[in-house]
């Protein structure tokens, strides 16, 4: 058996989680891309097209497109169909104000973290993994 | 972050309890994205007033109250349905009192109703280099692309916060460095292409998203006469299939009228060259219909329709009428001044339905019959199939309007 593995980021957006890590192979748009009531990719475009990332730990390059994926994850946090946390490589302004008023509306944590590209490839996926995101920064251990 | 006095003041509360609230999200999104101070700015464009469940709701309940007030001219976008033709879509009645109560929330507060994905044309627009807090991805890169004002990559909720406080963290597109092209994207020339101009555009802004991501780019070769609407175009593409949220074009855009003046001195930029293959590439891609096959409809207006849109169509209309649903989306200003002129009357009778307040892929419009969805956006095919389940063919405006009046795939 491996021995945990841990990787470094920034944390964005504060929180803890542990769940089922899923890799996306092309950026996301929440919104017209994820069905917040199925919990599952919707964009037709997507490589990953009909992949559940509810409940998972999504690690993906970034968002992409509309501004309205703030509302889209707000969404999915109420019905509690939420990515557990987001692990990217470019901080996306729209998922991160998302990420915040899910914490300061609902009181539920979905830490957004930044890493390095080489990073990003090296998180184990699917694998179980933790991530804790504290106010600078942040750690992603597989256990 | 540094904070000035005016923050200080708002983070206090001397501004009332939700500026606070909205300052107080403010400063951890500003954290996040390692900006060093506020600025202030002069309009902002909310995105948040389109329903998406009741946790839009929740929001904005979460600022009401007798001293909150947006501290800038404020515009809102489109909603969820069109509330003047609700029942031009499979809209239930619950989602039209649900969007009619977030409408009056984001109302209360202060926001103009201007229900537009396209706020940049009603007057007055942002000045070049003045900042602004727009939020709907192809507003945002718009006024940055074309009017040379600055606004970052909102998303629904930073709007708000930024309207209510008047303040917004310097990150981004904000600031001179982040917005010099660090991509130098050579274009062959529509003709090169042998693409109708327009569908042209709908290709490059496609590509641009593909190939930039959420880099800027400065696009080479462009024509020298693109029009305010095909860069419109082009910019709600490749926010769609990318997250570009500023581009140059060469000898085109204000920020760009030379390679030195755009380009980062201290950095060498990635170049890439894309060939005619390119753009059939991508044509081919948003458009698998065959010829013979049925069309369902035509919809048009994403980004919503301008006069000169309109004025476009009902030339290629030609008098002709179509056999199947012409939906075309605009602003309800937009649609009362197309009530005075006396040129559109060729589009009422080629079969054009206006739609105001929304997009025609939001909720999906009430359409006898299946088949495909003819459309020259790109952003139109590029969401509809996921959003609304509808099989969408992207083709020039000239072309749509045969499909429509065939009421099958025509070349």
């Amino acid at each position: 058996m491996n021995a945990a593995r841990e990787f470094g980021g920034r944390s964005l957006v504060g929180g803890a989680a542990r769940g089922e890590s899923v890799r996306l192979d092309a950026p996301l748009s929440l919104w017209g891309g994820f069905d917040p009531v199925s919990g599952r990719i919707i964009d037709v475009h997507h490589p990953q097209h009909g992949v559940r990332i509810a409940g998972r730990v999504v690690i993906m390059p970034g968002g992409r497109g509309s501004s309205s994926s703030a509302s889209v994850l707000l969404e999915a946090v109420r019905l509690g169909q939420h990515p557990l946390a987001l692990v990217l490589a470019e901080p996306d302004p729209v998922l991160v104000i998302g990420a915040l008023v899910a914490g300061d509306l609902y009181g539920v944590a979905v830490p957004v973290i930044q890493v390095e590209t080489a990073v990003l490839a090296a998180v184990p996926s699917p694998a179980t993994v933790r991530v804790d995101a504290a106010r600078r920064a942040a750690t992603i251990i597989a256990v | 972050m540094f904070l000035e006095a005016i923050d200080k003041a708002l983070l206090a509360g001397e501004f009332g309890a939700a500026a606070q609230r909205a300052m107080r999200l403010l400063l951890r999104y500003g954290e996040a994205l390692e900006a060093p101070r506020f600025i202030d700015i002069a309009s902002a464009h909310i995105d948040g007033c389109l329903y998406h469940g009741p946790s839009g709701l929740d929001f904005v309940r979460a600022f009401l109250g007798t001293d909150a007030r947006v501290r800038v001219p404020t515009s809102l976008n489109v909603m969820a349905v069109d509330l003047v033709h609700p029942e031009r879509f499979e809209a239930s009645p619950a989602l039209v009192d649900d969007q009619r109560e977030l409408l009056q929330g984001y109302l209360e507060l202060g926001c103009a109703p201007t229900l537009t994905c396209a706020p940049y044309q009603r007057l007055p627009r942002p000045a070049f280099g003045e900042h602004v807090a727009w939020a709907e991805s192809n507003a945002t890169v718009f006024v940055n692309s074309c009017l040379g004002a600055r606004s970052d990559r909102y998303g629904d909720f930073t709007d708000l916060c930024a309207a209510l406080t008047g303040r917004v963290p310097e990150a981004g597109l904000h600031r001179s460095e982040n917005r010099r092209a660090r991509l130098v994207l050579r274009v062959p020339a529509p003709e090169r292409c042998a693409q109708d101009r327009d569908l042209w555009f709908a290709c490059l802004g496609y590509l641009l998203g593909e190939t930039a991501h959420d880099r800027v780019a400065v696009i080479v070769g462009a024509p020298p006469d693109s029009s305010e609407d095909e860069l419109k175009a082009l910019g709600a593409a490749a926010a769609s299939s990318g997250s570009v949220a500023l581009f140059h074009v060469l000898g085109v855009t204000p920020e760009a009228s030379s390679l030195e003046d755009v380009l980062d001195a201290e950095q060498a930029p990635r170049e890439v060259a894309l060939a005619p293959e390119d753009f059939r590439g991508v044509a081919a891609r948003l458009c698998r219909a065959s010829e013979g096959e049925v069309v369902a409809a035509f919809c048009a207006g994403t980004p919503h329709f301008s006069l000169d849109e309109f004025r476009r169509l009902a030339v290629a209309v030609d008098g002709r009428r179509a056999a199947v649903e012409v939906l075309v989306s605009t602003s309800r200003a937009i649609a009362e001044r197309l009530e005075s002129v006396s040129w559109a009357e060729p589009l009422w009778r080629f079969g054009v339905r206006l739609i105001v307040d929304t997009c025609t892929y939001l909720t999906p419009p009430a359409l006898t019959g299946d088949g495909w969805v003819v459309t020259p956006s790109a952003k139109w095919a590029h969401y509809a199939p996921g959003t609304i389940g509808r099989r969408a063919a992207l083709m020039s405006l000239e072309r749509c309007v045969r499909c429509a009046v065939r009421g099958r795939i025509v070349p």
